[in-house]
């Protein structure tokens, strides 16, 4: 009898989980010819973490219009995502959760389509990972800095940029801060404006900062320059 | 010698027979003797640190190639019970090579501690004294820790930090959560040094329900708390119609009148009928939204979080309860962090018509409950006391239960021999970790676990405070234990310190160690205040700082009241460090205050983050200082601007090093920033 209930269930069990093994590839019903960005780029999260927001893509048709049931894949080095496959809905958009992985640094993120005619239409899109070091600015940055380096305020955090001139920079302005050599942000940061002939403004941190909790920031800054930063030395293939 | 010892015949020579036989047990043999150098000889470190010196041969032209030794290599802490052989393979974790490169010859990124202090699977498990990736990295048959994820690395520190710090924001959430989502109302997570994790909900007291709320709110409200406020964090019981219902007739049989259920409120008819817009009003001036939100037209919360939610209060309280309860909520609940505002006939109609008018008509339109019977209220009882209900709330006739949930002491080391996984899990800690928190019921219908609404990185905190409490970290040497900054039991006495709880002071400030942190800490407000302006401020609390939010509510203080809390401030709230007369007030005169002027202006601009003079100042950051010189005194004034993090530790102001002149002067002009006659401020 109990022989009998054992092979019934096994017999249950087994298409059951056979249902469960591997994920069905989807088919792509229909198919553009260009990919675009609707939200989720240059997310800022640690290492390891899911970003906040999902990733979300769009796909257009040759006439501009967005395309329904495009495939749309996600991939990236070292990245995960839920799903990593999706067909655009009805508003011909596909959308991901991304995790990062291990390292700290910049991680592309590549959305890709099948065009109609053959061929792939990708996006490249940038999602920054923040090591030890950088969070430990982030947390420096908002703490201390962020009132006046940022311009976007919230409702407990009023903005003070728009109140300061000359403005000072965004910590994601690149264009100006990745000619600054780490020497001359720590020298900065340490010593302030008035220390370096430039605006009082800036007061100095260096009786407020640890050297630890400057080299911190520093590392954060670099982290969400937008263009990327470049550390000055040779490049060497991996 | 004798006949008989006569040479035996000579031993014929060897077939080939047996010459192939020796030959393949000698080949045998030393095969079996190679192995293990050969073992050796194509171990994965070997490998790698050949491929290692490859890449330092062309980058460094030989000189790191000469001065690296060959072989296994072994961070051993004995105190820790530490052998860890990772850098046999990831060789350049000092970061000796130029440039950039993959895994495993990445350089570690900095972190506070050296790498031989606690070597790497104190922080990143895996197992320490192995030699192959696959043993080192992965689960094996005699090893079940394999790496831990990135995304949980925080436990690591939290083995030895047990208080909040910069770098570790997981860390700090999951633990702030283990305490604000209740989960040790249940679990013992005791730290490693004593003590225990406390739960920091407040969950309300049900012993007078039904004063408060109908049946059916309670109905709808266990079935699903967040349909009620989106903000709730009471779990989800996953009940049926019936449990519900029998558990909501429980909860009404077994309420008893509160101490305030006979008060009278005296609305009188002379009241005027309350309106809306002056009732909006009053909500706004009594800074209700310093710590309760209300949903907007978007969907937004606005508001704090402090106490709970009221877009649908409407439809969950009676109406002479809500009015009992802005009249004085310490009545009906005598722990609550509500302050006893001292609000008039008048007001309280104005606000809780206001309140009441906040609700949502369908949120009851489809509860119909039968008739509580005895045996509805039984069951519901029964239920009450199964499913732990009192290990939060206080509740007549059901004791809180003892043990009632596993102990997560040791969570972050359980043996996976222990653990019972859902089907189709990965069979690792710390997915099952993740998995219970996120849907505990997935492992079994009867457990008794309920769902908490968490986002997923709140799911990942939890673990990451989760899997900080190991074995190892249950038993570290007590040097290396680093506590959290410890409440004190601090509570202020006297008439003072009665008027202080009566009007919950330390809901929002700390003082000596006790308190929230909402608010700034009092501990040393009489130091740092002068006297008319204190009763002014408790009398009438306007805002310092133009940006902020949440502010000091108006209490509508009797002027016998303002004195006693002003004269218990000014004389018991004094810091030690600071002396009166520091700062010699001749000294303070207007050639001073004209030189203080023009460091504040010029050489510090601080109207960057301070307004002076609201003409022609705009900054935003630091509390305004237009009449700073009716507000504080001189002497913490100049401490201030000397050492500002030595009054209060963690303030945004920087410490400019100051000179004692710039300082004194700096103080002489602040102290001409006064409020203009009439009440100008």
């Amino acid at each position: 009898m109990k022989l009998l209930h054992i092979t019934v269930l096994a017999s249950l069990a087994l298409p059951a989980g056979c249902r469960h093994s591997g994920p069905q590839p989807l088919e792509p019903k229909a198919y553009g010819t260009q990919i675009i960005e609707v939200s989720g780029s240059k997310q800022i999260a640690q290492v390891g973490s899911t970003l906040a927001q999902p990733v979300v893509v769009q796909v257009n048709g040759a006439d501009g219009n967005p395309v329904t049931n495009a495939l749309v894949t996600f991939r990236g080095e070292g990245m995960q995502f839920t799903p990593a496959q999706a067909l655009t809905d009805s508003s011909g958009q596909a959308s991901t959760t991304a995790q990062l992985g291990f390292e700290a640094g910049d991680y592309q993120l590549t959305a890709e389509t099948t065009k109609s005619g053959g061929g792939r239409a990708t996006l490249n899109l940038r999602e920054i990972a923040l090591g030890y070091e950088q969070t430990l600015g982030q947390a420096v940055n908002e703490k201390y800095c962020i009132r006046c380096h940022d311009s976007e305020s919230t409702p407990e955090r009023v903005s003070n940029l728009d109140n300061l001139s000359p403005a000072p920079h965004q910590f994601t302005d690149g264009a100006a801060l990745n000619r600054m050599a780490d020497a001359d942000l720590t020298n900065m940061i340490a010593n302030g404006g008035l220390g370096l002939g430039k605006s009082p403004q800036m007061p100095a941190y260096r009786a407020t900062l640890k050297q630890a909790e400057i080299k911190a920031v520093i590392a954060y800054i670099r982290a969400v320059a937008d263009p990327p930063y470049q550390a000055p030395g040779v490049k060497y293939g991996k | 010698m004798d006949d008989n010892d006569k040479p035996g015949p000579l031993r014929s020579r060897p077939t080939l027979r047996e010459l192939t036989a020796f030959g393949v047990v000698s080949a045998a043999l030393l095969l079996s003797l190679a192995i293990a150098p050969a073992k050796n000889y194509f171990s994965d470190w070997r490998h790698f640190q050949k491929e290692y010196l490859n890449i330092a041969g062309q980058r460094q032209s030989g000189t790191l190639v000469r001065s690296f030794h060959s072989g296994i290599r072994q961070i051993w802490v004995p105190k820790l019970g530490v052998v860890d052989r990772c850098e046999s393979c990831h060789v350049n974790l000092e970061g000796a090579l130029l440039g950039s490169t993959a895994q495993p010859f990445r350089k570690h990124p900095p972190i506070p501690h050296t790498l031989d202090e606690f070597g790497c699977a104190f922080c990143h498990r895996g197992q320490g004294p192995a030699t192959s990736v696959e043993e080192a990295h992965y689960t094996t048959e005699a090893w079940e820790q394999p790496l831990l994820p990135a995304r949980y690395l925080e436990s690591g520190c939290g083995q030895c930090h047990l208080g909040p710090m910069e770098g570790t924001p997981g860390l700090n959430d999951g633990r702030k959560l283990l305490s604000t989502m209740g989960c040790a109302h249940c679990h013992i997570v005791k730290q490693p040094d004593g003590n225990l994790l406390k739960p920091d909900d407040n969950p309300p007291p049900l012993m007078h329900i039904a004063e408060k709320t109908s049946r059916e709110w309670i109905y709808a409200w266990i079935k699903n708390p967040q349909a009620y406020a989106a903000s709730a964090t009471m779990p989800n019981f996953q009940l049926s119609d019936q449990d519900a219902a029998d558990i909501s007739a429980f909860l009404m049989a077994q309420s008893t009148a509160s101490s305030a259920a006979h008060t009278p409120i005296n609305l009188g008819a002379r009241t005027p009928p309350p309106d809306a817009t002056q009732a909006a009003a009053l909500y706004g001036a009594l800074f209700c939204s310093s710590c309760h939100a209300v949903q907007n037209a978007a969907g937004n919360l606005v508001g704090g979080n402090f106490g709970p939610e009221l877009t649908r209060v409407g439809s969950k309280v009676n109406p002479d309860w809500l009015q009992r309860w802005l009249n004085n909520p310490a009545g009906y609940e005598p722990g609550t962090r509500m302050p006893h505002y001292r609000l008039d006939a008048q007001q309280i109609g104005q606000l809780s018509s206001f309140l009441m008018n906040k609700k949502d008509d369908d949120f009851l339109a489809n509860v119909h409950l039968p008739p509580a019977t005895a045996d509805s209220v039984a069951h519901g009882k029964k239920l009450v006391t199964e499913d732990g209900c009192a290990a939060c709330h206080q509740i007549n006739g059901v004791n809180p239960p003892q043990n009632f949930a596993p102990d997560l002491t040791r969570v972050g080391s359980r043996a996976l021999a222990q653990v019972v996984f859902a089907p189709g899990m990965k069979h690792n800690l710390p997915d099952y970790v993740v998995a219970k928190i996120r849907d505990p019921r997935s492992f079994g219908p009867a457990l008794k676990m309920p769902k908490f609404t968490l986002t997923n990185q709140q799911v990942d905190a939890l673990a990451t405070a989760l899997l900080a409490q190991t074995d190892r970290a249950a038993g570290l040497p007590e040097e290396l234990v680093t506590s959290a900054a410890r409440t004190t039991n601090y509570h202020p006495g006297g008439d003072a310190g009665r008027l202080m709880e009566d009007l919950r002071c330390r809901s929002c400030h700390a003082i000596n160690g006790n308190g929230g942190d909402m608010a700034p800490d009092l501990s040393w407000e009489g130091s740092a205040v002068q006297r008319a302006w204190l009763e002014d401020f408790l009398k009438n609390p306007n805002t310092l700082r133009p940006a902020l939010i949440r502010r000091m509510p108006k209490f509508n203080l009797t002027p016998g009241e303002i004195k006693t809390l002003s004269d218990y401030i000014l004389s018991a709230y004094q810091s030690p460090g600071l002396d009166a007369q520091t700062v010699d007030p001749h000294a303070l005169d207007a050639a001073a205050a004209g030189r203080g002027k023009q460091l504040f202006y010029s050489r510090y601009q601080c109207q960057s983050c301070h307004i002076a003079d609201y003409k022609n100042d705009k900054g935003y950051v630091g509390p305004a200082l237009a009449s700073v010189g009716n507000r504080l005194t001189p002497a913490w004034m100049y401490k201030w601007l000397k050492d500002p993090n030595a009054l209060r530790a963690g303030t945004l102001m920087p410490n400019f090093s100051l000179k004692d002149d710039e300082a004194r002067d700096l103080t002489a002009f602040l102290m001409t920033l006064k409020a203009k006659q009439g009440g100008g401020k």
